[in-house]
């Protein structure tokens, strides 16, 4: 950054004269912004915080109960089941996507593969259909009495157990992510592959370095950062993860509970229970335990890369 | 977090209705009286005002009819006009109305709202009085069961839009074929159910993947009554109710044996289920009939009405299932006209009209009538099905009462006895999460739970 200072940089202690009030300008300038900034984001968080602190019963009203809501949560078996769910999903899913959003960005990269833009452009395609839309086709395909399953248990004769029962409903709502996001992921790496410099391949190759050592020494390390981004959200993808599960739930009413995942939960809570502030308070707890975790991946994994 | 937004909205939408209602106060003073007759006159004679004034209302509801209710009403007062609004089928459309009167915004003049789901909006201030309106000098024109249901702690929170007293609707083609008797009571039924299965494992004798409202009115039936409500104080039992345990011990040889079509109600799989015979019979209300002929038109002469089988031989007993009220909402803007509508749809000439449309109406009157008893029924091959369904709305049991918080205990049934369709855990077991759940959440919202 030094090298970037503009000229003249170097006189401004000399500038400062009392009565003149840069500091204000300066606000001036900003002040657009952090309204904004204020109504759109610290307001809402700064209600949710406000409404965590009260309780709205039926009988008796509003009235404030400092942290009880806090304490709630934090004995709310629901709730930690619904957590509890989501961070296996992370440990699972995210590197399953990763893994194959990888391999298919190095395959696209290798220049070894036919048809390159058809395949780049097929992966990335599912990522354009609707969350919505993706589930609801996938639910189809799931049925085991009109669905696909069904296709397949009748004509060869198998019985694929029930995707959407209770025990592979979870696994089946990961394999949707994965293939809604994989393209999505694999973009994240091609473009990250595309821009480390030629002569470090050259340099590889006039080492007698082969494909195998060329993605370990030369690719990996220089999308690091990429991969540490990609992961960033898919943890925060996943700790959000509301859409899927709430669509399925019409197709698996019994599979999926009302606190199937923290969003779920958190939604539930507010649209069925009319409990608005614990909604709020789990809701806190959700938010800071997503930013507690992003954290630590994004600290570990560049302090890997230094 | 839009929501966060809307409750300040709802904060404003407050303080402007408690400002408009300090106004009517005022208003009202003029007329010199403040007895309940002469408000209820002068309510009678606003709504009657506000035809002839002319104006426009929303009314969200899903039931089919009212389509032909509202079309004939714009045609009677040429400066009404109607928006009717199909925002979701129960549930969804109570989660929408929740959040439109926590935003103070968008809300409807008038709401289609289930007899199940009435205490908790009344409860919670959602919905307007219609005394003021002189609706209580209507006890005689409604038939009990759908009475009650309206009058929650000394108000009349709507008015009875149709009645269901529960019936079996059974595919006669399916039971010919496997030669099967129309089952009278339940354990006929569940040997009904073993029959049809056996002889084409595509078939069920019904669908089930665990319905609140089903299971509840089979306890009601049953003689069961798991709640007991006075003014907040509340108490529910499953455990040690005769009911449940008669309901639980046929019910749970259907789940255990899969004798029960895993197709969620209202799904479009159920809708094939009941037009190809693979779901060969329903057990619901009498307002059923008027979705058959819209929804399951495959089967058109093949479906017949039959007496809900019994659980004890030879018995009597009936319950209601469903049955749905018009209430005004307090944040509506026209509350005058609101109320002339219901009046109109569930009291006046709409009550003719949806009933030509195979509705099932709530007003003594016509449960009475010979036009209405003699009707046959061309999809249920020229039945006089409505005779059924007299009898049946006669023999519903007295003192069975919902929560008043019924929408959100229903909400989590599928996440406590749901289990006992998709795991080994019991119908018995399952019955009992809810209760605790159910009590845990009365007692968090205040209510003396027992």
């Amino acid at each position: 950054m030094a090298l970037l200072s503009p000229p003249g940089t170097g006189r401004r202690p000399a500038r400062r004269r009392p009565g003149h009030r840069p500091r204000w300008t300066g606000l001036g300038f900003v002040s657009p912004f952090l309204i904004v900034f204020a109504l759109v984001f610290l307001a809402p968080i700064a209600y949710s915080v406000y409404l965590s602190l009260y309780r709205d019963q039926l009988i008796g009203g509003n009235h404030f109960v400092g942290l009880d809501n806090y304490r709630q949560a934090f004995t709310d078996h629901e709730f930690w089941s619904g957590l509890g769910r989501v961070g296996l999903f992370l440990v699972i899913q995210v590197p399953v996507m990763l893994g194959l959003a990888l391999l298919a960005a190095l395959a696209l990269d290798s220049g070894r593969l036919y048809g390159r833009n058809f395949f780049r452009v097929s992966i990335f395609l599912p990522y354009a259909v609707p969350a919505v839309v993706a589930t609801l086709m996938w639910g189809f395909m799931y049925g085991n009495r009109f669905g696909l399953v069904a296709s397949l248990n009748e004509h060869l004769h198998t019985s694929i157990p029930d995707p959407l029962g209770p025990r592979w409903v979870t696994a089946a709502i990961g394999n949707i992510v994965t293939w809604e996001f994989t393209g999505y992921n694999m973009l994240i790496f091609y473009a990250a592959l595309r821009v480390i410099p030629e002569a470090l391949y050259e340099a590889a190759e006039i080492d007698g370095a082969g494909q195998w050592r060329v993605i370990t020494a030369v690719k990996l390390p220089a999308i690091r950062g990429a991969l540490v981004i990609a992961t960033v959200f898919s943890v925060i993808g996943t700790f959000q993860l509301f859409n899927e599960p709430s669509i399925l739930k019409a197709l698996a009413p019994n599979a999926i509970s009302t606190y199937f995942t923290p969003n779920l939960y958190t939604y539930s809570l507010s649209f069925a229970g009319q409990q608005h502030n614990y909604a709020a308070t789990v809701a806190i707890v959700m938010g800071l335990v997503t930013m507690a975790v992003a954290y630590t991946v994004q600290v570990r994994g560049m302090r890997k890369g230094a | 977090m839009t929501y966060i937004v809307r409750r300040r909205w709802a904060h404003a939408a407050a303080a402007a209705v408690a400002a408009t209602l300090v106004l009517a106060a005022c208003g009202s003073s003029d007329s010199g009286s403040g007895s309940g007759s002469a408000k209820a006159a002068d309510g009678a004679a606003a709504a009657k005002a506000a035809l002839a004034k002319g104006g426009t209302i929303t009314v969200w509801a899903w039931e089919p009819t009212l389509k032909q209710v509202v079309a004939d009403f714009q045609a009677a007062y040429p400066k009404v006009h109607v928006n009717l609004v199909n925002a979701g089928t129960g549930n969804d459309q109570y989660t929408a109305l929740q959040n439109a009167v926590q935003a103070g915004k968008g809300v409807p003049d008038v709401a289609q709202v289930e007899y199940y789901a009435l205490s908790q909006f009344a409860l919670g201030k959602s919905l307007t009085d219609l005394g003021d309106y002189g609706a209580k000098s209507l006890s005689k024109t409604y038939s009990p069961g759908p009475w009650n249901a309206v009058n929650i702690n000394g108000g009349v929170y709507g008015l009875p839009m149709d009645s269901g007293p529960m019936a079996l609707f059974y595919n006669k083609k399916v039971f010919d074929t496997y030669k099967l008797p129309v089952p009278t009571t339940w354990e006929q039924y569940l040997d009904d159910a073993r029959k049809l299965h056996k002889a084409d494992p595509k078939a069920y004798i019904t669908s089930d993947t665990g319905d609140a409202g089903l299971t509840t009115s089979l306890i009601w039936q049953a003689g069961g009554k798991p709640y007991t409500v006075d003014g907040t104080k509340v108490t529910v039992d499953f455990a040690r109710d005769a009911g449940t345990a008669a309901y639980t011990k046929v019910w749970q040889q259907l789940v255990s044996e899969h004798l029960l079509a895993p197709v969620p109600g209202w799904s479009d799989q159920w809708y094939k289920g009941l037009g190809d015979g693979t779901i060969a019979t329903l057990a619901t209300g009498a307002w059923m009939p008027a979705n058959f002929a819209s929804g399951v038109k495959a089967a058109a002469g093949d479906w017949r009405a039959a007496p809900l089988p019994q659980w004890q031989t030879g018995a009597h007993a009936g319950a209601e299932n469903g049955g749905s009220s018009l209430a005004v909402m307090k944040a509506g803007k026209n509350h005058d006209l609101a109320y002339a509508f219901l009046q109109y749809a569930n009291q006046g000439p709409g009550v003719q009209a949806r009933i030509k449309g195979g509705a099932f109406p709530a007003t003594t009157a016509d449960l009475n009538s010979p036009a209405f008893l003699d009707t046959t029924f061309p999809y249920f091959g020229g039945q006089q099905a409505n005779r059924i369904f007299s009898d049946a709305a006669k023999d519903v049991l007295p003192g069975w009462s919902y929560l008043p918080y019924q929408v959100y205990a229903n909400s989590i049934f599928n996440d406590t006895v749901g289990k006992a369709y998709v795991s080994g855990t019991s119908l018995t077991d399952g019955l009992r999460a809810w209760q605790d759940k159910s009590v845990a959440y009365g007692k968090q919202q205040g209510f003396g739970v027992g």
